[in-house]
């Protein structure tokens, strides 16, 4: 039973230190989806968490100034204000319409400060039906 | 032709008709014993690869020539596509590429059906069941949930738009015409190693019949889907303009999943096959697997998590689940009935062997595929427990990831030079001292020259430990073959391979694998900085100045586009002018970024052009050290496993050490 103890403990370790590593990470990594309306309601916590707003990029809101870049999530007629300030480039979906999420924390100047902009990717990613610029009356199946 | 769509929708009709046929027919006939209805079920299968060849023939001829009346070819081609992206666009979108998924699975099935039809009479029905039924799940999607043969319609008439959607400018790249089709091959190939485990479970397969048969299919379709994942980061780097290749997206991580399941596979089949150890637990691994290449189709394409990829909301997620439950309970259920026929032959005898390599290969294996559903399903979980959606960001699947990756690249160096059963202390000097001293070389001279990065170093240590044991074991056996043939010395390691393709193909895939680990440990010295830059402008990144010389910008019928010439100079010489570009296309208002690459082995110097504000150019600048080295390694690991796929000229057989209750392989073979 020995070489059996051995391999227990091992596995023990292993397991462990993963457990460990995972428990322990989830804290400061973690991201709260809130809606714009739900960010209104949170209070003080708003300032605290990290949290990621998704929304549509308000038309004609993208204003660039210096490594900043501002616009407008618009999400069920409520506009949240957002700059932008990390270093990585925005992505070449993002642009006046496209549904974006904004990953940063809520400033007391009632901007929300994004370090991370994730725009849906186009293509494979399809249209939502309302977007469709076919606008067909109806869509039938066809025969069947 | 007016009607195709008619006849299309009506093929896949016909094959779903003939789908479940299969499975009926080759199970009642197997019950039965009616040799009739064995066969007819099976060429069931090859109606069933007719049929929806026939109806995605009709769609991409739809594609191909813009029948704009079908709402998928308004969505997914225009007019002014190249050719190859119009017949791409077959899997660009939802519906297309279900029905390309079933086109596989049918392919994959008929040469399934046709290679053993003299093989494995006494199993091969279940085969066809199981492939048949996961088919008929498929046809299921392509008859009645999103079929692909959807007409545009005004009132009650067919109508056609002039033109339609296209593709996105940011996939018309020839790497990602291919990354679905590579990923999707992997994905459905996993069906087929699951039909043969399931089969011999059913009709209580004394021997490894199954493994024996599908150890080339799981290796091709591993290959393809490692392909297809690499393909997707030479993607992500090459054209999104951030430079990486990776960030832990639920879509990359649902591609990575069954990979990670299929290489702890393939790893312990060996232990099967070699020892007879391992059995239920190779069981659990070829349906976890195939299981997570259903779960993969399913998360990219129902939203359940949100993701930068994903496909819009639609409503098959509930029938991907459905019969992912029915699935996982019929597995388990079956499994633990057949308990007593995947009794293990052998022990485990020491913590030092062969055996035990492989037990913890697999445990991490296994624990890093567990973390990624974990991390990829957390923002659902958190919902289900605490009502807030959580996600968990990249650094968390890093910090678990990068130690869990470290250990595994450790095992691929220790693990194939112990010896099965157990190792002496003898042995291990011999193997391990050059390995060893040569790590501690290197770290000792890293730590010198003022690397501090705990983790880069313990990863620069362990590529070059397990690089020398490889190397090692190819010299070795090599200088044996040259002094008994007197050939020179790279005929004999050319000979050597070709002895033992596995074991030696096996060891470049591993050499592949430690290539890629010092791609990746390059990101921890990556560099970078963003300004805003007017003409004569000029900054330092690293040991590159940059300078801007002037900026142009024109049009063409397809896109408008800009750019900044930048001068490059190096410690002194002038490297040449680098042109990063971006574009405006017109049909689609899509923007996109051609980034300038000036790669080398060391590093890769990537700029990109982000726009121009008030005439001054904004340039993001990055230099990736040692990023080249991922895409070698990917080549070598795939050069390897086409080695271990050659037969060896040596045919091997492996004495196992304890037989216990073994009646010979495919002794019964049933009428």
């Amino acid at each position: 039973m020995k070489k059996y103890g051995k391999f227990a403990a091992l596995v023990v370790i292993i397991v462990g230190t993963l457990l460990w590593l995972a428990t322990a990470g989830i804290k400061e990594n973690q991201t709260y989806y809130k809606t714009v309306a739900e960010l209104g309601h949170m209070g003080d916590q708003a300032y605290v968490k990290r949290l990621r707003v998704a929304g549509d990029v308000g038309a004609g809101s993208i204003v660039r100034k210096g490594g900043v870049v501002e616009f407008t999530l618009v999400q069920e007629k409520l506009n949240l204000k957002v700059a932008y300030d990390g270093s990585d480039p925005l992505p070449d979906t993002f642009r006046d319409g496209a549904q974006a999420l904004a990953d940063g924390k809520m400033g007391h100047d009632g901007v929300f400060h994004a370090n991370k902009v994730q725009a849906k990717c186009a293509s494979k990613y399809q249209a939502k039906p309302g977007q469709r610029p076919v606008t067909p009356a109806s869509t039938n199946k066809a025969s069947l | 032709m007016e009607n195709l769509e008619n006849i299309g929708a009506l093929a896949v009709l016909l094959a779903f008709c003939l789908a479940i046929y299969a499975v009926f027919g080759s199970v009642t006939g197997k019950l039965r014993r009616n040799p009739f209805l064995i066969v007819s079920a099976e060429r069931a299968v090859y109606g069933v690869w007719f049929l929806i060849t026939l109806a995605s023939a009709i769609l991409v001829s739809a594609l191909m020539t813009g029948d704009f009346r079908f709402s998928y070819v308004a969505e997914h081609s225009n007019r002014a596509m190249p050719a190859i992206y119009k017949f791409a666009a077959w899997w660009g979108g939802q519906e297309g590429s279900l029905l390309f998924w079933s086109w596989l699975l049918a392919t994959y099935a008929a040469v399934v059906v046709f290679t053993n039809r003299r093989k494995h009479r006494d199993f091969m029905p279940y085969v066809v069941a199981v492939l048949a039924t996961v088919q008929t799940f498929f046809l299921i999607l392509n008859a009645f949930v999103v079929t692909p043969f959807q007409m545009l319609a005004s009132g009650n008439l067919i109508t056609a738009v002039p033109d339609g959607n296209g593709l996105n400018p940011l996939l018309q790249y020839p790497a990602m015409a291919i990354h679905p089709p590579m990923l999707y091959l992997g994905y459905v190939g996993f069906a087929v190693p699951f039909a043969f485990a399931i089969a011999s479970l059913i009709t209580r397969q004394p021997g490894d019949g199954w493994i024996n048969t599908t150890r080339r299919w799981t290796m091709v379709t591993w290959l393809f889907q490692g392909c297809g994942i690499m393909l997707g980061s030479a993607w992500a780097y090459h054209v999104l303009g951030w430079g990486g290749y990776w960030a832990w997206d639920p879509v990359e991580n649902a591609s990575v999943l069954p990979w990670l399941g299929g290489t702890a596979f393939l790893h312990s089949v060996m232990m099967q096959e070699k020892k007879g150890m391992m059995k239920v637990w190779n069981m659990v691994l070829v349906s976890a697997t195939f299981f997570l290449c259903i779960f993969g189709t399913f998360l990219t394409r129902s939203g359940v998590v949100s993701s930068v990829h994903a496909f819009a909301q639609s409503p098959i997620g509930k029938y991907f689940v459905t019969f992912l439950a029915i699935g996982i309970a019929a597995t388990i259920y079956l499994i633990l009935d057949r308990l007593d026929y995947l009794k293990s032959e052998a022990q485990l005898e020491a913590v030092v062997s062969r055996e035990s390599s492989f037990l913890f290969n697999n445990l991490v294996l296994l624990a890093s595929c567990f973390a990624v559903l974990w991390g990829t399903l957390f923002p659902v979980i958190s919902e289900a427990i605490t009502g807030e959606k959580i996600s968990l960001d990249p650094p968390w699947f890093d910090r678990l990831m990068i130690p869990i990756g470290l250990f595994l690249l450790f095992l691929t160096g220790v693990g194939p030079l112990f010896a099965w059963r157990r190792t002496s202390t003898d042995s291990l000097r011999r193997n391990f001292m050059w390995p060893g001293i040569a790590s501690v070389v290197l770290t000792a001279v890293l730590i010198a020259a003022g690397i501090r990065h705990v983790y880069a170093l313990i990863s620069f240590g362990f590529c070059v430990f397990v690089a020398v044991t490889i190397i090692l074991e190819f010299v070795k056996g090599a200088k044996q073959i040259a002094a008994k043939t007197q050939t020179n010395f790279a005929h004999a390691v050319v000979e050597l391979t070709h002895r033992n393709t596995r074991r030696y193909g096996g060891y470049v895939v591993h050499m592949g694998i430690v290539l890629m680990f010092v791609g990746f440990t390059g990101a921890a010295f990556n560099k970078n900085r963003v300004d805003e830059m007017k003409p004569g402008d000029s900054v330092r990144l690293g040991s590159y100045q940059l300078t801007v010389k002037d900026t142009h910008e024109g049009e063409n019928e397809n896109y408008l586009w800009q750019n900044a010439s930048i001068e490059v100079i190096k410690n002194g010489s002038n490297l040449g002018i680098l042109t990063p570009e971006s574009r405006m296309y017109k049909a689609s208002r899509q923007p996109t970024h051609e980034v300038a690459l000036r790669s080398r082995l060391n590093e890769d110097l990537y700029l990109n052009f982000a726009g121009i504000n008030g005439g001054r150019v904004i340039l993001q600048s990055y230099i990736f050290p040692l990023v080249s080295w991922i895409w070698i390694g990917a080549l070598t690991l795939i050069f390897g496993t086409l080695i271990a796929l050659v037969p060896s000229k040596i045919k091997r057989e492996y004495a196992r050490t304890q037989v216990v209750g073994i009646t010979r392989k495919h002794a019964t073979v049933e009428k």
